[in-house]
């Protein structure tokens, strides 16, 4: 019997002799132990992730076999010391539990509600973590153009030398706009966008796991981020070459700058949360802050893959700052009406 | 708090209640077992990293032969070890961990699952929550260790042990949560699946055992001097129907109640016996009275 997996259909198992049974807690569960296998045959085929074996009977009986085996269950603990069943239909209801309260639809169904509104809806909910974190990204820019203009020295502390690939304070003005013009050809560019992608979700991953403690990594993570920013700004304005600089950085800036002000908000959300949970406890503040931010954090991945390819591609392709500009806005207004305009539908989604 | 002591099962049972209002009995998974589980995983993602790389460092050696034109397909290939990589790292427990068993291949080796904690739904959002946070606790301390920038300088040396309290953090509560588990409203408890065993006071033959053996009678005096654990006790020896087993109980019991035990008949008088003892006690359960154990 054990060889062959019997799915919900009574024939295969020979119905108990009930009567053959002489106590009344034994009589009690060879009455229910079909229905009990038969639940138990629909919860390991749920378990093995093939639900198109179980017949569509055995589904619509799932909800009613789930609440029998509960109840058996509560009654069987009033009144049989049978250890061995006890011990079965316990390990039973809560494998049926797993089951019916799982994951719903795994990951390709929530993403697909994810975007079509709980992206939005997650962002919105962080509107105070969002100004903090646009002011501790301002502050940390006017740090940064405050400090390399008082004193050069600062830029080789902020942006060691690997890093700023000759734009340094010194270089002339025409090695500087170099710096800001593309290569024409495409080639290598795909390893460039997908590099900047993974590379910049780790950080912005990171910003938001730091927020666990009380988000002051976090904060500081943001203000060296954008002191950095701060300084390479202030170059290239010293430079006189501000609005090529703002029309470079805008293509895939807007999206990205966003992106990384999401992640410091959510991190800052779960701090917060944390640190000043109000009438909840600090466990359930936690749990909500969390789900609500590592929404907000799949999408800051989404917006990530998206600014790689503007930096990775757009930017190199396109030369004239207009048309930087133009699609460093475009996308800022897309993603602008995208957080403050969709709404989910219905309250259907759990 | 600051010891961290072993915990034994019973420390590790906890109730969850159900929607129905049923409570259901629930272990915490160990923590060696988690970290069984975590480093199982690791070494799979290992595996499977060092296989994909042997692989895509094969097709590029063929590719890049070829000569000249190989460069889109070298450029392609490199993008596809990025994501690969950049999925390995964020993907696998999250992909894993959302499927129906709720649990990675390591977790499920060693029997354990993630559940939510208040006895809801476990939602994608928590487990997304509940991955996140595993970069900080696990990949940041591993990449680390492994590329030795931990090894000098007084920065560094406080980023590990700020990374370190991460780590540590399941071995400072109860519930042997870690950060993720903290912050996404998740546990990790054992599973297991049990078999129905066969109803006792049911013979092989199909007819009633106590019908069949009237050879053996219990009066109330020798009835009451046991309770459910002992009966308990009684069930697993005849399930397990060991004849050395079977005998030195139906000794002690021959012993306790004032018979003189015969031989080679014990598995009668046991199944005789318990059902008398299970038939009387669940009557006074019935009735409200519940003998926990013979001292009771």
């Amino acid at each position: 019997m054990a060889l062959f997996p019997f799915f919900g259909r009574a024939e295969d198992i020979s119905p108990p002799d009930i009567e053959a049974a002489s106590l009344r807690s034994d009589r009690f569960r060879l009455e229910r132990e079909t229905d009990w296998r038969r639940l138990e045959a629909i919860v390991v085929a749920l378990e093995k992730g093939r639900p198109r074996r179980i017949s569509d009977d055995d589904l619509l009986a799932l909800p009613v076999l789930y609440r029998q085996a509960a109840s058996s269950l509560a009654v069987a603990r009033e009144t049989t010391l049978d250890a061995g069943t006890l011990g079965y239909l316990e390990s039973l209801v809560r494998r049926a539990w797993f089951q019916i309260y799982g994951p719903r639809d795994g990951f390709p169904g929530w993403f697909r509600r994810f975007l079509a509104g709980g992206w939005s809806e997650a962002v919105r909910a962080l509107w105070l973590e969002i100004c903090i974190a646009l002011a501790v990204m301002v502050a940390g820019t006017m740090v940064g153009w405050l400090l390399v203009a008082r004193d050069v020295e600062w830029y080789h502390r902020l942006i060691p030398g690997e890093m700023s690939s000759g734009r340094a304070p010194g270089a002339t003005r025409e090695a500087l706009a170099a710096s800001l013009s593309g290569q024409n050809d495409a080639e290598g560019l795909t390893v460039f966008a997908t590099y900047l992608f993974s590379n910049n979700s780790a950080v912005s991953i990171l910003a938001f796991a730091l927020g666990f403690a009380f988000g002051i990594p976090t904060v500081l993570l943001l203000v060296y981020n954008t002191a950095v920013l701060g300084a390479m700004m202030w170059l290239f304005v010293d430079a006189g070459l501000g609005w090529e600089f703002a029309a470079w950085l805008s293509i895939h800036g807007t999206t990205e700058l966003l992106a990384i002000l999401l992640a410091g908000a959510a991190g800052l959300h779960i701090g917060r949360s944390m640190a000043f949970p109000g009438s909840q406890s600090v466990l359930v503040a936690a749990e909500s802050s969390g789900r609500r931010a590592a929404t907000v954090m799949v999408g800051v991945v989404v917006m990530l893959a998206i600014a790689g390819l503007l930096e990775g591609y757009a930017r190199q392709l396109l030369q004239p700052a207009p048309a930087r500009a133009a699609v460093g806005s475009m996308m800022l207004l897309f993603w602008i009406t995208y957080f403050t305009v969709l709404r989910r539908r219905s309250a259907t989604i759990a | 708090m600051s010891k961290v002591k072993r915990q034994s099962p019973e420390g590790r049972a906890r109730q969850l209640t159900t929607a129905e209002g049923l409570s259901l009995p629930l272990t915490i998974a160990s923590r060696s077992a988690r970290a069984g589980a975590l480093l199982l995983d690791l070494a799979l993602m290992i595996v499977a990293v060092i296989l994909f790389l042997i692989a895509a460092i094969a097709i590029g050696v063929g590719t890049f032969s070829v000569g000249e034109g190989a460069a889109p397909g070298i450029e392609l290939l490199a993008v596809i070890v990025l994501l690969f990589l950049f999925f390995a790292r964020f993907g696998y427990f999250l992909w894993f961990e959302l499927g129906p068993r709720g649990a990675t291949p390591g977790k499920r080796a060693l029997g354990i699952r993630v559940v939510a904690r208040g006895g809801g739904r476990l939602t994608a959002e928590a487990v997304i929550a509940r991955n996140l946070l595993r970069d900080v606790e696990v990949f940041i301390p591993v990449m680390l260790l492994i590329t030795g920038q931990a090894a000098g300088g007084v920065i560094n040396l406080l980023l590990f042990a700020w990374l370190a309290i991460f780590l540590l953090f399941p071995c400072f509560n109860r519930d042997n949560l870690r950060a993720g588990d903290l912050v996404a409203g998740t546990w990790v408890v054992e599973t297991d699946r049990r078999k129905l065993p066969d109803a006792m006071s049911v013979s092989a033959q199909g007819v009633p055992a106590a019908t069949v053996t009237p050879a053996y009678q219990f009066g109330d005096a020798e009835l009451s001097v046991y309770g459910e654990h002992e009966l308990q006790v009684l069930e697993s020896v005849l399930r397990n129907n060991q004849p050395e087993a079977m005998r030195k109980v139906m000794d002690a019991i021959c012993i306790k109640i004032g018979w003189t035990s015969g031989a080679g008949d014990e598995r009668a008088f046991l199944e005789a016996f318990y059902a008398a003892l299970r038939a009387r006690l669940e009557r006074n359960m019935r009735f409200g009275n519940r003998k926990k154990d013979k001292f009771s």
